[in-house]
């Protein structure tokens, strides 16, 4: 897996990407994949690069999706403006839970998240703003920066794809730098990063807070594409969802989580037609077959096979 | 495998999954489309059976409209406001949608009301009860075709309060129609002389109503105010009556349907008094209808889906008069013509998108009046649409007070 072929991978992923409105696929499909390819990916930096395992991400990209369209809506804010705001909801909130649940490991990291996840899924059903159970709906998508109408799906579908390239190559960008390292290396051997000098806790919060406020763009970005913030993206299964995708996938590889969201979009949305509420039970199916049969998911998988017949290579280069 | 042909096989695949959607119907058919919970706690009132009469609908219409062959779709939206909103947003976008029925959750219908109103497609609501859509949440595109929350409540508590039953606590459905039937009824209630003394929300869908039901008991009301709906309805009653609260209070079914009552009994329901907008055994025109319903289902329609049967008509003979499936035309013929069928006899819509049409006050009969299978109701009053469904209220734009 040389640079070479890996740049022809992504090469002919972007021709597919950038082409997908000539090729008779619903452009709202594949904006909804995108961002929730965006949130798997957010997700990954959590899991697969810092090693912490959250049941309560769904509070940021929810979130945020509530407060961008409760801008756009009761506010007539401007797309941007109403992202931005969205983000910073969760970066908020990013910061509150994270600095919370960093305190501990393992499955009372995981119960904090999910508790205080769970909270946040009863305020959006409760706060007088958010409509209860019927959320917020009728969410225009207005023009951005007073330019650009954003009404057609396919102007729509571009920004997603610029803002998913945008937030893919950041992320590739965190991973390698030096503050990348840091956290890897804390994944790896928490004391000894700790016996190293290093403010473990801080280089923790900065990767949950990233991670939150990653999620969160993605999730303003689905309210504005979809029209609608409801308790769907706020609640306990979207919180599954993504660490189901995430893990499928490929954890700590970079394409993973798109693989994921990927196949776990694109059956949902083809299954829901035939079997209705039957789809849930199918991906649990497919999770526990991935699970036990190849735990490092699908693009982890494939590319330790790679590895393993590229002896030059060295093994600890995470593929794609 | 390298990783080109690793890429070349991810491309191939997620283009032959995603090129398969059915193309744009390229103007050769009148698509309709019927959105609704199939699997949920509304599956009995419209569901299956909705299906089923809308197909009757369109066979009995000649099965093409203009020379165009006319195709049903149909899906699940869940009871979730945004399964409902996306799904017919697709169909909408890809299928050349004509027309949306269904709905019977008004937060699901709200949503997708929203996207009828950008898409400019006509939304026959169906099942929900919400008043707010011919109301705050009304648009130029969406007609509120067999009940509303006002209309229940003007039939089912001025028949109760005035039967001498003043004070009210209600178990009501914890979102958007629930609590606009509890505030329906609570008007009425009020103007009549009665007093609601208190309720409790119930989330959608719950399987334990004992909690609910102690509050109810303790607070020493009259009359037990069931707002909600489907199989929640009928379970709250099956347990009211397992908690003995029946003793003591008189439940009020503000929205229950022939299937509720068909599953309850009547035993447990008799004497409840209800108010629906059709009932099989009215006249030999409904019970026309219900013989060859019931020759498919084994079971008489409930009113949804009697009006779902209506609606595509309806629709149909509005195409046919202007010729065109041009939304904005269509609306304004719905919005003329008088609506004459099985359903109604005398029904219009209004300009704020609500069918105008005659209801029943019905109070359910004991086993021993009761003489045939389905022998369930005796019309206890009919109200004529005004007095059912009240003014326009002047909420919605397109309707200003008069």
């Amino acid at each position: 897996m040389s640079v070479r072929r890996t740049a022809i991978f992504y090469a002919l992923i972007a021709v597919f990407a950038l082409c997908v409105p000539w090729l008779g696929i619903y452009p709202v499909f594949m904006m909804k994949l995108l961002c929730f390819a965006m949130f798997a990916c957010a997700y990954n930096l959590l899991l697969g690069f810092g090693r912490m395992l959250s049941f309560g991400h769904a509070a940021f990209f929810g979130s945020a999706a509530y407060v961008t369209s409760w801008l756009v809506t009761a506010h007539a804010w401007g797309p941007a403006t109403a992202i931005l705001g969205g983000v910073a909801a969760a970066a908020a909130l990013g910061f509150v839970i994270g600095g919370i649940a960093i305190r501990r490991h393992g499955i009372y990291f995981a119960m904090i998240t999910l508790a205080l996840g769970q909270l946040v899924y009863f305020v959006c059903l409760e706060a007088p703003f958010t409509g209860g159970e019927n959320g917020l709906q009728g969410v225009p998508r207005g023009t951005l920066f007073a330019l650009l109408p954003l009404r057609s799906d396919v102007v729509m579908y571009y920004l997603v794809l610029g803002v998913f390239i945008g937030v893919f190559l950041f992320i590739r960008r965190v991973v390698h730098s030096p503050y990348g390292q840091v956290l890897k290396a804390i994944r790896e051997n928490e004391p000894r990063a700790i016996s190293l000098g290093y403010d473990i806790n801080r280089y923790k919060l900065l990767a949950f807070v990233l991670s939150a406020v990653i999620a969160g763009l993605a999730g303003s970005l689905n309210a504005l594409v979809l029209g609608f913030a409801t308790l769907t993206d706020v609640q306990q299964s979207t919180s599954g969802e993504v660490i189901l995708m995430t893990l499928l996938g490929g954890t700590g590889t970079f394409f993973g989580p798109v693989v994921g969201a990927a196949i776990v979009v694109t059956l949902q949305e083809y299954l829901s037609d035939i079997v209705g509420g039957w789809v849930t039970a199918i991906i649990g199916v497919i999770f526990v077959a991935c699970v036990l049969s190849f735990r490092r998911g699908i693009v982890g998988e494939l590319a330790g096979r790679l590895l393993r017949s590229d002896p030059k290579r060295p093994v600890a280069g995470a593929p794609g | 495998m390298n990783f080109r042909t690793l890429g070349a096989a991810t491309l191939a695949v997620f283009l032959a999954v995603m090129t398969q959607r059915p193309a744009l119907a390229a103007g050769d058919e009148v698509v309709i489309g019927d959105l609704d919970d199939m699997s949920g706690v509304y599956a009995d009132v419209m569901g299956a059976g909705g299906i089923e009469s809308i197909k009757m609908a369109i066979a009995d219409f000649g099965g093409t409209v203009l020379g165009k062959k006319i195709t049903l779709l149909t899906a699940d939206h869940q009871n979730k406001p945004d399964i409902g909103a996306s799904k017919f947003r697709e169909w909408a976008d890809q299928n050349g949608l004509n027309m949306l029925l269904g709905g019977s959750n008004t937060g699901v219908n709200i949503a997708m009301e929203k996207v009828g109103a950008v898409k400019k497609v006509p939304l026959f609501h169906i099942g929900p009860g919400g008043a707010s859509l011919t109301n705050e949440d009304c648009t130029a595109y969406s007609i509120h075709y067999v009940y509303d929350t006002t209309s229940l409540a003007n039939g089912t508590a001025t028949a109760i309060v005035n039967s001498g039953a003043k004070t009210w606590f209600y178990l009501t459905a914890d979102y958007a129609f629930g609590t606009q039937l509890q505030s329906a009824a609570s008007k009425v209630v009020e103007a009549h002389g009665g007093k609601n003394v208190g309720a409790v929300r119930v989330p959608l869908g719950t399987a334990d109503f004992s909690s609910f039901l102690l509050q109810a008991q303790g607070s020493g009301a009259q009359v037990l105010g069931l707002a909600n709906a489907g199989t929640d309805f009928s379970n709250s009653l099956k347990a009211a009556n397992e908690f003995g609260v029946t003793k003591t209070m008189k439940p009020a079914a503000l929205l229950a349907f022939i299937s509720d009552i068909h599953s309850l009994g009547l035993k447990t329901a008799q004497g409840l008094y209800l108010t629906t907008a059709w009932y099989w055994d009215l006249n030999p025109e409904t019970r026309a209808f219900a013989k060859r319903y019931f020759a498919k289902m084994n079971r008489e329609p409930t009113m949804d889906q009697a009006g779902a049967y209506s609606a595509t008509l309806t629709y149909l003979k509005a195409v046919k008069a202007v010729g065109t499936t041009d939304s904005d035309k269509v609306m304004a013929e719905l919005k003329k013509m008088k609506i004459s069928d099985m359903f109604t006899r005398s029904g219009y819509i209004r300009a704020d998108g609500a069918m105008i049409h005659d209801m029943y006050v019905m109070q359910v009969k004991s086993p021993q009046e009761s003489k045939y299978s389905w022998d369930y109701y005796k019309l206890v009053k009919t109200m004529n649409g005004e007095e059912a469904f009240g003014p326009i209220t002047g909420l919605c734009p397109l309707a200003p007070k008069k």
